[in-house]
């Protein structure tokens, strides 16, 4: 078993305590846990090494049908989040193993993962630190991009040019941050600094240089897809369920 | 309760020190000079408290020199070895920042 750990959490908020000499330590509360493994890939079986939890439970209507039959084979319950994290070897996990807050400890590194807030339809102020013009003296540039490019020649906008566009609401990656305390019994980690997203947010904690966070970056789809899966569960159980009734 | 003021709760003094606004207050205060750890008093007026939980903080307010001096601190910290009450307000506060204080001295001050 690869000593790579992983948990899904929910933002809970901030807060801050003292160090004994008086120095401040800034912290997010993440109600971490307790999550259910819910499959577990083998190279083997599925051509990579990975482990599925599942986060929150939740009543079928709320869960794609699929997830609701790999649920009942696996026997396990049903998750509104379920998340898989790639691994160097699966060996140790099986489906119904339960992890809780205290998979980590004090110290750990951990990238920390989740949607970040949403900006809706950002200017290029928000979205690109561009400068605001001047205020006053008649000026009514106050906020506008300005120039996009040249006249006739080359008689277009080049391409990625930067311009308004939608901010936010996108997966968002901290890297190397500090545990600085687990609470067994509130089911509480502390994370040092800031994470992204709002309260309530679910966020994906994962030992700092892991498999997982190389795989993505490698763009490998077979971590992703669980993730969509979830997605579409969500939003088809509406009509799915009027369907049933 | 939320879990965040659960957890910040740990981290609070159990027993907090107990005063006023209007107070007058001798803060002891812990500061290190070079490897030596000792307390530093600050003595005067309490004039507001500022905050929540564990970020609340209080301000002092003295005369040094004519020229009035505040400082805040915050409740919780560590640093913040005691706080001793010397002696209540003459008259008791009625509003809960003693901001009015500021722009008088003397008899005006008096509180």
């Amino acid at each position: 078993m690869s000593n790579v750990k992983f948990l899904l959490a929910r933002k809970k908020g901030m807060t801050q305590f003292f160090r004994e000499d008086g120095t401040v330590v800034p912290v997010t509360v993440l109600e971490a846990g307790p999550c259910t493994v819910t499959a577990v890939r083998t190279p083997e079986r599925d051509g990579y090494a990975a482990v599925q939890i599942g986060f929150l439970p939740a009543r079928a209507k709320h869960v794609h049908k699929p997830q609701q039959k790999a649920a009942e084979k696996a026997g396990v319950g049903l998750f509104r989040v379920q998340r898989e994290f790639r691994l160097d070897s699966p060996n140790g996990f099986r489906p119904g193993q339960e992890l809780k807050a205290d998979v980590f400890g004090p110290g750990d590194m951990v990238d920390v993962s989740g949607t970040s807030k949403g900006k809706g339809f950002a200017g290029t102020i928000k979205a690109h630190h561009f400068n605001q013009g001047p205020e006053s003296h008649g000026c009514m540039n106050v906020r506008q991009p300005g120039s996009i490019g040249s006249s006739a020649d080359p008689a277009r906008v080049l391409r990625g040019l930067r311009m308004a566009r939608h901010l936010g609401a996108a997966r968002a990656t901290l890297r190397n941050l500090v545990i600085v305390g687990v609470d067994q019994e509130l089911g509480v980690i502390l994370v040092r600094g800031g994470v992204p997203g709002p309260p309530n947010g679910v966020i994906e904690l994962v030992s700092a240089g892991s498999p997982t966070l190389a795989a993505r970056r490698r763009g490998e789809a077979a971590v992703k897809a669980p993730e969509k899966a979830d997605k579409g569960g969500k939003k088809d159980a509406r009509p799915a369920a009027k369907g049933a009734k | 309760m939320n879990i965040v003021q659960t957890v910040e709760k740990k981290h609070m003094k159990a027993e907090a020190p107990s005063f006023k606004v209007g107070d007058f207050v001798r803060v002891e205060y812990m500061i290190r000079e070079g490897e030596e750890e000792r307390i530093q008093p600050f003595i005067g007026q309490v004039i507001r408290f500022a905050g929540a939980g564990i970020r609340k903080t209080f301000t002092v307010r003295r005369i040094v020199q004519n020229e009035g001096v505040e400082r805040t601190f915050p409740l919780h910290s560590p640093r913040v070895v005691n706080v001793k009450v010397e002696r209540g307000p003459n008259r008791r506060p009625r509003r809960a920042k003693l901001y009015f204080l500021r722009g008088r001295g003397g008899k005006a001050a008096a509180l």
